[in-house]
């Protein structure tokens, strides 16, 4: 179905981002015991990123690094504290953009609890029903809509149809709030920890699951998840926060066979390995992230990093491109010949690498 | 991996030919198999028949005093509960009395129910500033016991019945309150209201929806715990002369004027508080036994 085709269409054409997100800021007061605002949590820091369309961004990162937020934030769920963002060229809730109404339809999200993101008073018909109809749908035409995508998403509409949420099982209400997502054909899904919370083979089935809808409806997705394997297998691009800030973006083989930035590389390596002859015995990383209300001067991964120096201390790395990629950017001293880090490569080897890649 | 997405799912529940229930069918199913509780409701049930029936019912006028049977024992022929310090048929007293204690129970737990659960829907789903405005106001009504605000409200308004279910609709309303806001608040973050927003519903389709729902079960279960509150400040209004008026049957009052009957004859002065006791812990019970029947089965 399409309630208005105008709202759906491709605007700003394939080489359009489909979205684009600009410094991205959103900071929690933290209240003192009389109700005082003096500190804050910098949950999202200057977070800024594209998603080009039919594409899946991954989001990586440990808990409280800031993912979920951006999600919210990105939903319009939460207004941010400063950034904009573009959605296929429209600016949006601006000045002839795209108005807020608009964007939420052309957006959906799936959320990691599948039993808190549905309404246990509501049968599964209903939920997937409620949106269209608040849109002027007629209650046999949203019948009739559920139906069809509880069938899309693999679920028997005269079996299923008429339960209620308790009666399911986690993966068959996951499928559920897929199909309530897909109700508004939205070009955008955003998948907060969307399977995190399903066991290995309801996992494996609900990701083909999205893979098909994704060829089949042009989706593009955010996905965000702190499972890498997940990532690896999902997306397209991946970028890794770290303390609301992005520390590394890139495509996926260059992220996974090449990550530049030591927090990924770290992670990575702690990702259990099925092969015995390579397991890693000791932890890459140490200790738990800073406190996001006082997060570190310089660099924020510093007091955690193998490789950091006295100029990690004092000044904050920005986002670059890597020398041998100008898809990948990572902000870290390393990567940056002018910083004055001891290990970063030379001016020179720098120059010569983007040479080559541009040769 | 399974190639396709529509294969059998693992994990499914046992197919079942009949549609659900719905959540009031389930919460009666599950009501019907406590004993207990179903008891409780026979009971409610009769008293009140016997008080809407009593016109009808009554062996006897209620207000027909009559000097020489005064105070009769129970079980005295023609009068099987005895008789009052006016020589009134204590039965019959008793079946009328209920009409009005029964009414002084239910009207103001309903009116602060729609009330407060107004009240507190707004205030939990805006949130906000305007949630402080609205709790921290209704806080100064927690600085005073509830006997004495009803007192205060009743004694202030002056004595009768409407006067004194405005007072208690008073008392009420506070408590309501803070149950519903307490309960939107908690729902209001969830994700599947997250969910509706994402939708595009407007405030009023998701509350309707979404919030109405999942807040009525909790706050219906706390308000029918007040029906036994409001029964009993009801008939200490009435006692301490501020509701009811004499010669009225009512069982607070009954219980007042039979004071000076307490040596001479303690059973008869004890029977309207016996019924007041009965029906509130029936009131009492019928709640714990809805608020277990509500309780979702995950």
């Amino acid at each position: 179905m399409n309630t208005s085709p105008l709202i759906h269409q491709d605007r700003g054409g394939p080489k359009q981002a489909l979205l684009e997100v600009r410094d991205l800021k959103k900071y929690f007061p933290v209240r003192g015991s009389f109700g005082a605002a003096g500190k804050f949590v910098h949950a999202v820091d200057g977070v800024s990123f594209a998603v080009a369309k039919g594409q899946t961004l991954g989001i990586v990162g440990e808990s409280g690094c800031g993912k979920s937020t951006t999600a919210r934030l990105v939903a319009k769920l939460m207004a941010p504290d400063s950034g904009s963002m573009v959605f296929d060229g429209d600016g949006v809730d601006e000045f002839r953009g795209i108005a807020l109404k608009d964007f939420r339809r052309n957006l959906q999200m799936v959320f990691q609890d599948s039993f808190a993101s549905l309404n246990p008073r509501l049968t599964v018909a209903q939920t997937i029903a409620f949106g269209p109809q608040v849109h002027g749908m007629s209650a046999k035409d949203a019948e009739r809509l559920a139906r069809d995508l509880l069938m899309r998403v693999g679920m028997e509409p005269d079996q299923f149809g008429a339960r209620y949420p308790h009666e399911l099982s986690g993966g068959q209400r996951q499928r559920v709030n897929i199909a309530r997502a897909l109700a508004f054909d939205p070009r955008l899904l955003i998948l907060d920890e969307a399977v995190a919370a399903l066991d290995k083979s309801v996992q494996a089935q609900v990701l083909n699951l999205l893979q098909e809808l994704k060829a089949e409806r042009q989706l593009t997705y955010l996905f965000i998840s702190h499972d890498l394997h997940v990532v690896h297998y999902l997306s397209d691009q991946v970028m890794v926060m770290y303390l609301g800030q992005i520390v590394e973006i890139g495509p996926v083989e260059r992220i996974y066979g090449h990550a530049m930035h030591p927090y990924t590389q770290a992670l990575l390596s702690a990702v259990p390995s099925m092969d015995p002859a390579h397991r890693t015995m000791s932890s890459p990383i140490s200790g738990d992230p800073p406190n996001p209300i006082d997060p570190p001067a310089g660099c924020r991964f510093h007091d955690r990093c193998p490789k950091a120096q006295a100029i990690c201390q004092s000044q904050a790395p920005r986002l670059m491109v890597v020398a041998t990629d100008p898809a990948h950017q990572v902000a870290c001293h390393l990567n940056d010949p002018h910083a004055g880090h001891g290990n970063a490569p030379s001016v020179e080897y720098a120059a010569t690498a983007l040479n080559e890649v541009s040769a | 991996m399974p190639a396709s997405a529509s294969l059998a799912l693992p994990g499914a529940a046992p197919l079942r030919a009949t549609d659900s229930p719905g959540y009031w069918g389930t919460v009666w199913a599950q009501l019907r198999r406590d004993p207990v509780a179903m008891a409780a409701a026979a009971l409610l049930l009769l008293l009140v028949l016997a008080a809407l029936l009593a016109p009808w019912l009554a062996p006897a006028d209620p207000y027909k005093a009559s000097m020489i049977k005064r105070l009769l024992p129970m079980g005295s022929p023609g009068h099987w509960l005895g008789t009052d310090e006016l020589g009134r048929d204590m039965l019959t007293r008793l079946m009328f009395g209920g009409r009005l204690s029964l009414l002084m129970g239910v009207v103001p737990v309903a009116a602060a129910f729609v009330i407060g659960t107004s009240i507190g829907l707004f205030a939990g789903y805006v949130g906000g500033r305007v949630n402080m405005l609205i709790m921290r106001t209704l806080d100064i009504f927690y600085a005073f016991p509830s006997v004495l605000l009803a007192v205060a409200i009743a004694g202030a308004l002056g004595p009768g019945l409407s006067n004194s279910l405005l007072a208690l609709t008073l008392v009420f309303v506070p408590q309501v309150v803070r149950v519903a806001e307490s309960v939107t608040t908690q729902v209001r973050s969830l994700d599947y209201v997250e969910a509706a927003r994402m939708s595009g519903a407007g405030a009023f389709a998701i509350i309707r929806v979404h919030v109405l729902g999942n807040v009525l079960g909790p706050i219906f279960v706390y308000a029918s715990g007040l029906l036994s509150v409001s029964m009993i400040l009801a008939s200490g209004l009435s006692f301490l002369g501020l509701g009811v008026k004499p010669p009225e049957p009512e069982w607070g009052l009954m219980l007042n004027t039979l004071r000076s009957a307490i040596y001479l004859n303690p059973w008869i002065a004890a029977l309207p508080g016996a019924m007041i006791f009965i029906t509130s812990v029936a009131f009492n019970v019928l709640a714990d036994g809805v608020r277990s029947a509500m309780e979702l089965r995950t």
